[in-house]
């Protein structure tokens, strides 16, 4: 419990102050939630979905946290431009935790203004996939007992003070993509709490882009929850992108809950990082309801990158599709697993994983764990899962063609993550992410070249 | 334009080539064949510059430079290509982009600027037309889910982009019909110019039925056994190698 | 009536009954229940043990009592109480008769004669070398002179330690420490009997060798332990088959298998697992927590585990090969079948370390009734295995809808020269299958033995032939239910 000591230290001398500056919906599970972390701490190596991310080793060094709201000096739109810029979408930033928009976005709020122009949305789902009460940690650990941890969630959940409300009633749908550029901005090396609460009424479509980007050279420990509530038929397109720097560490927990004819996508794509643990868990809980799960991989240096996801089909008629690919280069350590639970009666069930992974040096580690778990018998699964090196070959033909090793080297890699690419449905985004790739694979990112921590 | 002298190459270990000699002046076209395992392939393999092969003796050189101190894109650069017997295919890189890395390293190792992207895009047009490939394939990936016969086309739109002086046909014929074979064999002397060379492997009578060449060749266990004129692969295709094995074993 | 036909079939083979479920009448000499250290050196003493041996297992045991049981796998495992088993039991030792090694009871031939496991040599028309153990004891085993004329040797692992004790002390822990894990740890300190093989350089064992286990005295646990070593371009292939009495409660069964294969050796290792698996209700059955492993020490070594588990209440066992030797090649095919309330975490491990190692992973589970089947395995590349490659396939079928099948594979690489591949899939009998044979007149539940046995072939191909008949006797008896 040495990790976790200042932080219990902390919410017990500060909790007037973080209830201070918070909303009451979320101060009312915030002693639950807390009294939750006393009891389980960080989850240790020895767990099965923490196997390769060491949480509380992550969590130790002594980040400063803003408690106090103090606001950063910051006007994005004049001072930032991300790199996937202009899609004709709408703009919200995020400043460390704290929302900011320039003008008024349609079904976009900051939990703070929620009570005024979302009555009771807060109060009837936020929260409500992580606490402890919820019937889907219950149904897992009876199960799989490894499955019931949620990690560092009951800490953001003990902490978090303000986050963005996405709120698209019965039968409406977002004219435009919402991108959210979320900022990290500090002179002094710090953890935050995001919070993001996506609630897609029956009948309601949204399309979905957050960026991660850094702006200073400090430390950022980022914990973030995402819980996302797919009313009956509602459809919802996601992606997160993350371009940060290799002293950023981001601890991303998306929970999501599926109800009937849904189509759901989502896409994790990492750039640029220090330390990324993604966790997913998506319950399909609505017949014929569809999901996919993709992410792609780009790390060298020493770059780590966790991905773990569970696709719970708790009712029958479901289907789901799952794709990433990693490349790890240099020191780069890669992990996924990625976990299909087909429920007792989860008849019809169709699913399909996929995990590829190229380690470009022999420094480079991967660890892939592909994992079904089926208590129904008239199912289709499947999961495939490679680690392997650049087809000699195809180098070879392509040097004969008069193409550098180098050239061909980088050509072959970028067709590799370029498959998952592929899948975005948005061409504009799919185009900006292949010449993002691209850029990525020869060191041009912005935050890579001229920027001294990635060197 | 080449020639190899006492050539002797391993593979795993295993000496394939054993002191092969042959010389190819500017604008001839040389035939090779041989029986299977007789070291074709490892010939034309050594030539580009496979890594797996071994030149354990013997040079190459090639417009009076040193080919084996080359690496393998260097010997594209100065002008020789191969047309594979079983092209890769390389799923996910397209083939516009597989072209234009290949004809701006080469302009780049000529001194000359990279192409804009007009003008290479024109020139992807021009030399679709000329070897009649269809723009569908020329969108996908470079080979994937192409047929043998598309395969073998692509090749020679490649050779068209790249103009090469010196081109292997290595078994160009393997694997296609009687229509594809005249298609592709037409594209490439449609690309030759009196100076082009090239060396071309194959079991049978009928590539050579389209392209002529001036000089034929039997290797046999690694060495040329027996060089003669366009009459010596007829003779084959009549006959078959256990004559010349026998010839060359009285010897 | 598809659907009828299919569940009523399901519900025959959940009530099939086990075959091998008798027990033997015999003399048994056991020792009291418990386990502590007075116990490792009783059983030490009785087997007139040198001082090492006793140091191995008292290490082994001290070691043991420092460590929990694990509970990583998909199993919901009974409680075991260590203290209710004894340790050892000898069937060989009539209560007050003088004691003589070719002095068999009869009653312990006659269960073997049950089992058709051909003790006598006379009746061995196979030519299979048999190493018969009951309980904790070795009761016999033929043909060990015409293996010594190849200076194979073939015999018990207490007479191995008596009269190869080199051999013995060299290899004995060396592929499996006892710190490997709690059961192997368990082992270490009480194992009691087992085969002991050895092939010199350059042999090629000219016959089938074969162990035979057999649990029959009540409340004991059977520890045994298996060492196999094959020198530099030989090679041998290994049989074991194992069998319990129907009891109400669980028996522990908790053996290890070592195997060292060196420069140009080769070694098949086939079993068919067969214990008891409980009642219709999971009640009793052999807790099966075994560890076998391979070292494949020389360059250009191969190593296969073939497996047919149709036995146990649990099964936790992952025959593994650590591929050392440049060029060394390993296999793991395994059917696994499971019914009633049966459960099964098993699979393999193949841990690459030399350069341009090769493995193979097939698995075929089945699962019917109420059970559980897990494949779980590791496939890991050291970050010296140059062009190390492996492959794996994991395909489950499941018969009926309460019962489970999982794939939990780790891929671990640490080299960028390697390939691994992994891919599963899960599927059921379809109807269009079964109404095909059922067309051509074949009943439903032959179709789904046909159906089932054509699933594993891949993996019953693998088995010397004599076994393979068994093994399909045994999916048959597993899985085509009440026929006729």
């Amino acid at each position: 419990m040495k990790s976790e000591q200042q932080y219990l230290d902390l919410f017990r001398g500060q909790r007037d102050l973080i209830c201070q500056h918070s909303v009451a919906a979320l101060n009312a599970v915030r002693d639950e939630a807390f009294a939750s972390f006393e009891r389980t701490g960080f989850p240790s190596l020895k767990e099965e979905r923490y196997r390769y991310t060491d949480v509380a080793r992550a969590f130790a060094p002594n980040f400063g946290v803003n408690l106090a709201r103090k606001q950063f000096p910051v006007n994005p739109d004049e001072v930032f431009r991300c790199d996937v810029p202009n899609l004709s979408t709408s703009l919200a930033y995020v400043v460390n935790d704290q929302p900011v928009f320039s003008r008024p976005i349609p079904f976009v709020y900051s939990f703070s203004e929620a009570a005024e122009k979302a009555p009771g949305i807060l109060e009837k789902y936020y929260n409500r996939l992580l606490s402890p009460h919820s019937s889907l940690f219950t149904l897992h650990s009876s199960l799989s007992p490894s499955l019931g941890r949620v990690g560092e969630g009951f800490l953001n959940t003990a902490f978090a003070q303000d986050g963005l409300l996405i709120y698209v009633p019965r039968n409406q749908r977002m004219e435009r993509m919402l991108q959210v550029v979320n900022l990290l901005r500090s002179n002094v090396d710090l953890l935050l709490f995001r919070r993001v609460l996506i609630v897609l009424e029956e009948g309601a479509e949204a399309s979905l882009l957050f960026c991660d980007h850094a702006m200073d050279h400090s430390s950022f420990l980022t914990s973030q929850v995402i819980e996302i509530f797919c009313g009956a038929g509602s459809h919802l397109d996601m992606y997160e992108m993350e371009e940060t720097h290799t002293s950023c560490r981001r601890f991303s927990n998306v929970y999501m809950q599926v109800s009937r004819d849904c189509v759901v996508s989502h896409n994790n794509i990492t750039l640029y990082n220090g330390q990324t643990r993604n966790t997913i868990d998506a319950v399909l809980q609505g017949e014929n309801a569809e999901i996919t799960l993709n992410g792609c991989v780009i790390a060298d240096k020493s770059q780590q990158v966790d991905n773990n996801t569970l696709i719970d089909h708790a009712v029958p008629r479901c289907t789901s599709r799952e794709l990433y690919k990693y490349v790890v280069d240099d020191n780069a350590v890669g992990a996924f697993a990625g976990r299909v639970l087909v429920r007792p009666d989860a008849q019809k069930t169709s699913s399909q994983e996929t995990n590829a992974n190229l380690c470009a040096s022999n420094d480079a580690r991967m660890y892939t764990q592909p994992m079904l778990e089926i208590y129904a018998d008239d199912v289709k699964c499947s999961h495939g899962s490679t680690v392997g090196k650049l087809d000699d070959t195809a180098l070879f033909y392509m040097r004969q063609r008069g193409i550098s090793e180098a050239e061909a080297r980088m050509l072959l890699k970028f067709a590799f993550v370029g498959q998952v690419i592929d899948e975005i449905q948005l061409q504009p985004l799919r185009e900006r992410l292949h010449y993002l790739v691209e850029k990525r694979f020869r060191g041009e990112l912005n935050k890579c070249t001229g920027c001294a921590l990635c060197k | 334009m080449l020639e190899i002298k006492n050539l002797h190459a391993t593979v795993a270990g295993k000496e394939i080539l054993k002191g092969v000699n042959l010389t190819i002046l500017d604008g001839e076209i040389h035939a090779l064949m041989g029986t299977n395992g007789a070291g074709k392939s490892t010939l034309s393999n050594v030539i580009v510059g496979h890594p797996a092969y071994e030149v354990t003796e013997g040079s190459i050189t090639f417009n009076g430079q040193d080919l084996l101190a080359m690496k393998t894109e260097e010997r594209a650069h100065a002008g020789i290509f191969m047309s594979f017997q079983q092209p890769i295919e390389i799923p996910g890189v397209s083939m516009n982009n597989f072209m234009r890395a290949a004809v701006n390293a080469r302009y780049q190792a000529l001194g000359r600027e990279p192409l804009k992207s007009t003008d290479f895009l024109k020139l992807m047009r021009e030399k679709r037309k000329l070897v009649e490939i269809d723009s569908k394939l020329v969108n996908r990936s470079v080979n994937e889910g192409f047929s043998g016969g598309e395969k073998k086309r692509n090749e020679i739109f490649q050779m068209a982009m790249l103009e090469p002086t010196f081109c292997i046909l290595d078994e160009t014929d393997s694997g296609l019909d009687v229509d594809a074979l005249r298609i592709v064999a037409e594209g490439f002397n449609k690309l030759r110019t009196p100076q082009t060379s090239a060396l071309v492997i194959t079991h049978y009578q009928r590539l050579l039925d389209y392209i002529r060449p001036d000089v034929v060749h039997v290797l046999l266990d690694g060495k040329i056994v027996k060089t003669g004129g366009p009459e010596l692969a007829l003779q084959i295709e009549n006959n078959g190698f256990d004559w010349i094995k026998e010839e060359s074993h009285e010897e | 009536m598809q659907q009828k036909d299919n569940n009523d079939f399901v519900r025959r083979v959940a009530e099939e009954k086990y075959k091998f479920g008798f027990t033997t009448d015999i003399h048994t000499e056991i020792i009291e229940r418990g386990l502590n250290e007075d116990v490792v050196r009783l059983i030490s003493a009785k087997k007139e043990e040198p001082e090492w041996l006793l140091d191995f297992r008292l290490k082994a045991f001290r070691y043991w009592q420092t460590q929990e049981q694990p509970t990583w796998g998909h199993l919901h495992m009974p409680e075991i109480d260590y203290q209710a088993i004894s340790y050892y039991a000898d069937p060989t030792r009539k209560k007050d008769g003088p004691k003589s090694a070719d002095e068999i009871d009869p009653e312990l031939m006659k269960t073997f004669d049950k089992l058709g496991i051909p003790l006598e040599e006379r009746l061995a028309l196979s030519g299979t070398a048999v190493d018969a153990v009951m309980d904790s004891v070795s009761v016999k085993t033929t043909f060990k002179e015409r293996l010594a004329e190849k200076n194979i040797i073939f015999c018990s692992i207490s007479e191995a330690v008596r009269e190869h004790p080199d051999l013995v002390r060299q290899y004995l822990g060396s592929v499996v420490p006892y710190r490997d894990n709690y059961f192997a740890a368990l082992n270490s300190a009480v194992f009691s009997d087992g085969s002991f093989v050895y092939i010199p350089k350059n042999t090629r064992c000219p016959m089938e060798l074969s162990t035979y286990f057999r649990i029959n005295a009540r409340n004991t646990g059977q520890f045994e332990r298996t060492l196999i070593v094959c020198d530099s371009d030989s090679y041998v292939s290994y049989l074991e088959g194992c069998t319990a009495p129907m009891r109400d409660e669980n028996q522990l069964h908790a053996a290890i298998v070592e195997i060292v294969v060196m420069d140009n050796a080769e070694v098949k290792y086939s079993t068919v697992q067969n214990w008891y698996p409980g009642d219709s209700e999971g009640r009793g059955g052999v807790l099966n927590l075994v560890t076998k492993r391979g070292h494949l020490r020389g360059a250009n070594s191969k190593l296969s585990w073939t497996q047919v588990e149709t036995g146990s209440a649990i099964t936790w066992k992952y025959p593994s090969c650590v591929l050392t030797g440049d060029n060394s090649v390993a296999e793991f095919y395994s059917v696994a079948v499971t019914n009633n309330h049966q459960q099964a975490d098993t699979g393999t491990k193949m841990i690459h370390q030399g350069r341009n190692t090769r493995s193979t992973i097939i698995s075929k589970g089945i699962s019917a009734g109420r059970s559980q089947n897990s494949y779980r395995g590791l496939v890991k590349i050291g970050k010296n295995a140059d062009g190390a490659r492996n492959y794996s396939s994991c395909d489950s079928l499941l018969l009926g809808d309460k019962c489970g099948a999982h794939t939990f594979p780790y891929m671990d690489v640490h080299n960028n020269s390697a390939t691994v591949e992994h891919e599963a899939t899960t599927s059921k009998i379809s109807e269009d299958q079964l109404l095909y044979c059922n067309q051509r007149g074949i009943p439903t539940e032959e179709a789904v033995g046909l159906i089932v046995n054509g699933y594993a072939k891949d993996v019953l191909n693998k088995l010397p032939m004599e076994f393979a008949v068994e093994a399909q006797k045994l999916l048959s008896v597993s899985l085509e239910g009440t026929v006729g």
